[in-house]
């Protein structure tokens, strides 16, 4: 499923990369403590925190997830946008907290079509 | 004439300790060299992420490191030799779960004390040695098919 898609199901509010949201989402993860992701998570997924420091986008583009999604309405920095745009990954941000939003994802990633 | 530098391909770099903003330029900079010489982007990934753990160690705890990068045929070698204050216990360093990293560390998202167990399970050979008030070598092998 395209980010896209995902963006338009879930309301996402997109803070940049909106060039790049025609990447295939393979799958998903959820966590704030960026050697978790960085041992647990794979190419191709969507990433699901609460960081908003620039280091994410070093996190997300070495491990060439598709795009960053914020939680509870949190707002990336001004370098963190900046990086991002420039690493071609798309940051989104959601209201909702991460449990809810996870589940959504995982409810479309698995929906049979 | 002795042949010089047998390597396929090598070279360095420096870390700069308690920059996070720089922090992960040097993994990223190791993962597109990586990929322009051809190495499969699974070993790309895997080098990429023993670097950055290493990165970030660097820039949390040390005052600045080198970082020597070589590859040749079945073989990719990541050495990171840093100027800082060593770590006491090893064992205990390696043991997921354990951090010494302060309250400003932690409010990015690092200490979960999983950065060396990540090296230790992406590398398919890891030597680590320290010296308290000197600093501590990782050295990171990587097969290639
Ligand atoms: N280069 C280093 N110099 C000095 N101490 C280090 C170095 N690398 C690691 N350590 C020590 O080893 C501990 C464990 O390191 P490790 O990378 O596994 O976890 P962390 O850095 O605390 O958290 P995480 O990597 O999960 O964000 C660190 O908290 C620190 O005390
Ligand atoms: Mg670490």
């Amino acid at each position: 499923m395209k980010i896209e898609k995902i963006v338009q199901a879930l309301g996402l509010e997109v803070k940049c990369g909106k060039n790049y949201l025609d990447k295939d989402v393979t799958g998903g993860y959820t966590g704030d403590l960026l050697s978790d992701v960085m041992g647990n998570s794979r190419e191709g997924y969507i990433w699901i925190t609460r960081q908003v420091h620039q280091n994410i986008v070093a996190v997300a583009s070495l491990k060439e997830h598709v795009g960053i999604i914020l939680i509870n309405s949190c707002q990336p920095t001004a370098d963190t946008l900046e990086k991002a745009e420039a690493e071609k990954i798309p940051i989104m941000v959601s209201d909702l907290p991460a449990f809810e939003i996870s589940g959504k994802i995982y409810n479309l990633l698995t929906a049979k079509s | 004439m002795v042949e010089t530098n047998p390597n396929l391909y090598s070279n360095s770099f420096n870390i700069e300790g308690g920059n996070f903003n720089s922090a992960g330029i040097v993994s990223t900079n190791i993962k597109s060299i990586l990929k322009k010489l051809g190495i499969p982007n699974d070993i790309v990934r895997k080098a990429a992420i023993v670097s950055y753990e290493a990165e970030i160690n660097v820039v949390s705890y040390a005052k600045k490191a080198i970082v020597n990068l070589t590859v040749n045929p079945g073989v990719v070698q990541i050495e990171v030799i840093d100027d800082g204050p060593g770590i006491p216990n090893i064992d205990l360093a390696m043991q997921e779960g354990y951090s010494t990293a302060d309250q400003r560390i932690r409010e990015m998202g690092f200490g979960a004390g999983m950065g060396l167990c990540n090296i230790k399970n992406y590398s398919d050979d890891f030597h680590i040695t320290s010296e308290v008030g000197k600093g501590t070598h990782l050295k990171m092998t990587i097969q290639t098919p």
